[in-house]
């Protein structure tokens, strides 16, 4: 960056020496244009709602199982069901242990999830979904507390989740995430150049055919897109 | 099926197309053919000539609209079906949803504005730029808001990136599924982006020198974050105003949005409205629930963030039978790689049994999609159509078997693997795996 400032600043000079009004414009030494003001602590308070695994923003409040389940109910069980089997094609949120190695493995909060804190955090920002933001801080911590019951992670019905046990409660899963390791995949790894003549014994074979399951739009199958992956 | 009767053109270290002398008989002899399938000329009409040249046609004697007539241009009416389109079973909602960019009509590497994919997760937030914010907090020796005004008053650069859904193919990992590269690789686009470097935003704030991580948020109903290391901030990431000229169309973010080159799409935070500076990721719903990679073994990966080399011809493709006969054929494709250039792009007619490697024509940016060709003289028989990018890295796409070993059949994103097309002696291309 120094470079570059000198460099800003020497055409300056020779700008301004020449008499016009304008200069280029440069950052001062720190770096800075003078862009932008302050944000006030309301501002940032306003905004800055996100939770991480370590506590890091959790609001002082609590909440219990038996008031989470009567806002769940009001707020969330149309598309999530009573249970957190989910409603249709709505996310599922409870259920689905030891299922990640199965065929069709169903992923929830209490199957899936490695932290609690995003449950809070992503209910808080962005749910009831089409009323984000509804919620009260203590809101959040009931229906918190009631998706850890309906997930058997707590068996108590009256249960407190608060801003001061937060982070005892631990996820199932949380120990089964890996950094991406992708590089060691084989053909990756190699590196190498890849077979550009007679690569297979005889002709290929057509193994699998889209027209066989036509879920293409226009052709829509329920029943068999039911089968497959969906993207969110 | 020998291919080497089929290429017509051996493109390799070459920009030239010469056609022999006898494929260009040959191509002469079909194309008349073609002309009858197409053209439709009745044979009476055929002896004295075609009509649209013996006959004075309206748009050469009446007058055409004005120059006003059509303030912001749109394309032709014979253009109306090269449109965006979804799946309506692959989500609850349409407004946490997805949709495809029309990949088997474009040519060239630039994405027509209105015609990039959408991916919302509370819909399209409609932001007046006069209202919109930009805040910085968190590790930062000062704590800061920008207006759109501010931001404009930063210096700027333009850089052209693809943007791909991790989920793009997601749906083909446990097979064959969806007919169209629409469909199955359309969740991507590529745009000339003019905005801020991050680097000189977040310098603006003073960054703390335990600041390590940042988390992009969204004013949408969403709300969507993801976790950026800081290395990744200081790099290539834009902060970006306009996309091919143009202010951000609101479905891609207007008035503002994170550029993260060479990433899932998912971290290309629309409506960006803060950024928090870090000393930790914060694991959330779009990085723990969502765009974790689940493994055959029960394990998942996480921050998978960088696109791998990829593929396909888009023509011919299902959406673009060959309806020409016989003879020349232009196998048309895209190819872009989140690890930098794409150095070679080869192309198989045959399954994989054997390669050709095409002609990549156009800018080749980094992280950016490059336009490649191959020009082949068709006899009509099966074709089993598959293209298999390289980037400068010296990654090779891998086939849809290879990944399968790898990673299991689900995954769900980051599906980079070899497509198939099966063209038909009637022209018909269908979706298709091969063994």
């Amino acid at each position: 960056m120094s470079k570059l400032v000198k460099s800003i600043l020497i055409s300056s000079a020779l700008l301004s020496g020449a008499g016009f009004g304008a200069t280029l414009v440069s950052a001062d030494d720190s770096g800075k244009f003078g862009l932008g003001r302050e944000a006030t602590p309301a501002e940032v308070a306003a905004w800055d709602i996100d939770i991480r695994p370590d506590g890091q923003g959790l609001p002082v409040g609590s909440g219990n199982v038996l008031d989470g389940e009567e806002l769940y109910t009001n707020a969330c069980a149309v598309c999530h069901g009573d249970f957190g089997e989910g409603v249709g094609r709505w996310p599922v949120l409870a259920g689905g242990h030891d299922t990640l190695t199965h065929e069709r493995p169903e992923k929830t909060i209490g199957s899936y999830w490695p932290y609690l804190s995003t449950v809070y955090d992503y209910v808080r920002r962005a749910m009831p979904y089409g009323d984000a933001r509804s919620l009260s801080d203590d809101d959040v911590y009931a229906i918190t507390a009631y998706l850890l019951y309906l997930n058997d992670i707590v068996l108590d019905e009256d249960f407190v989740l608060s801003n001061e046990n937060f982070l005892e409660i631990r996820l199932p899963n949380e120990r089964n995430f890996t950094p991406d390791d992708r590089d060691q995949e084989p053909f990756y790894a190699a590196k190498t150049e890849p077979c550009m003549t007679d690569c297979k014994d005889g002709p290929v074979q057509i193994t699998m055919r889209a027209r066989i399951l036509d879920v293409t739009p226009g052709t829509v199958d329920d029943d068999a897109a039911a089968g497959v992956g969906g993207v969110d | 099926m020998k291919p080497e009767d089929k290429i017509m053109t051996e493109t390799k270290g070459s920009g030239s197309t010469n056609l022999s002398r006898r494929s260009l008989l040959k191509a002469g002899l079909a194309g008349s053919g073609a002309a009858l399938a197409t053209g439709a000329l009745p044979a009476a009409a055929r002896a004295e000539g075609d009509p649209l040249i013996t006959e004075i046609q309206d748009w050469n004697r009446y007058l055409g609209e004005g120059v006003q007539a059509r303030p912001y241009g749109t394309p032709s009416q014979f253009e109306s079906h090269v449109v965006r389109r979804d799946v309506e079973w692959l989500t609850a909602s349409t407004e946490s949803s997805v949709n495809f960019t029309p990949l088997h009509e474009l040519d060239g590497i630039i994405t027509p504005n209105g015609l990039c994919f959408e991916r919302h997760h509370g819909g399209i937030a409609e932001i007046n730029p006069a209202d919109h914010r930009l805040m910085i907090n968190g590790l930062v020796d000062r704590q800061m808001v920008f207006t759109m005004e501010d931001l404009m008053r930063f210096p700027r650069e333009n850089r052209v990136y693809f943007l791909e859904c991790a989920a793009n193919s997601g749906m083909e990992w446990r097979g064959a599924q969806l007919n169209g590269c629409q469909y199955t690789h359309g969740m991507i686009h590529c745009v000339v982006y003019t905005g801020v470097p991050l680097k000189l935003i977040l310098e603006e704030a003073g960054l703390k020198t335990n600041a390590k991580w940042l988390m992009p948020e969204g004013a949408d109903a969403s709300a969507m974050t993801r976790s950026v290391p800081m290395e990744k901030a200081l790099d290539d990431c834009l902060v970006a105003f306009k996309m091919n000229g143009e202010a951000l169309r609101p479905e891609q973010g207007y008035p503002l949005r994170l550029v993260v080159p060479g990433w899932e799409g998912n971290m290309w935070v629309k409506w960006l409205r803060r950024i928090e500076v870090g000393d930790e990721p914060w694991h959330h719903r779009e990085e723990t629930s969502k765009y974790t990679d689940l493994l055959e073994t029960g394990k998942a990966r996480r921050f998978t963030w960088v696109m791998d080399p990829k593929s396909v011809i888009t023509s011919p493709s299902p959406q673009a039978p060959v309806r020409h006969g016989k003879g020349p054929m232009v196998i048309s494709g895209v190819a872009w790689s989140g690890n930098g250039r794409i150095t070679r792009v080869d192309v198989s007619i045959d399954g994989g049994r054997n390669w050709q490697t095409a002609r990549i024509d156009g800018p080749s940016l980094p992280k950016a999609m490059h336009r490649f060709y191959l020009d082949i003289d068709w006899d009509g028989s099966d074709l089993l159509l598959q293209s298999r990018a390289m980037d400068e890295n010296g990654y090779f796409q891998p086939t849809k078997n290879e990944l399968r070993a790898a990673r299991g059949e689900n995954s769900i994103y980051h599906n980079n693997s070899i497509q198939t097309w099966y063209v038909q002696a009637d022209g018909t291309v269908e979706n298709v795996e091969v063994g």
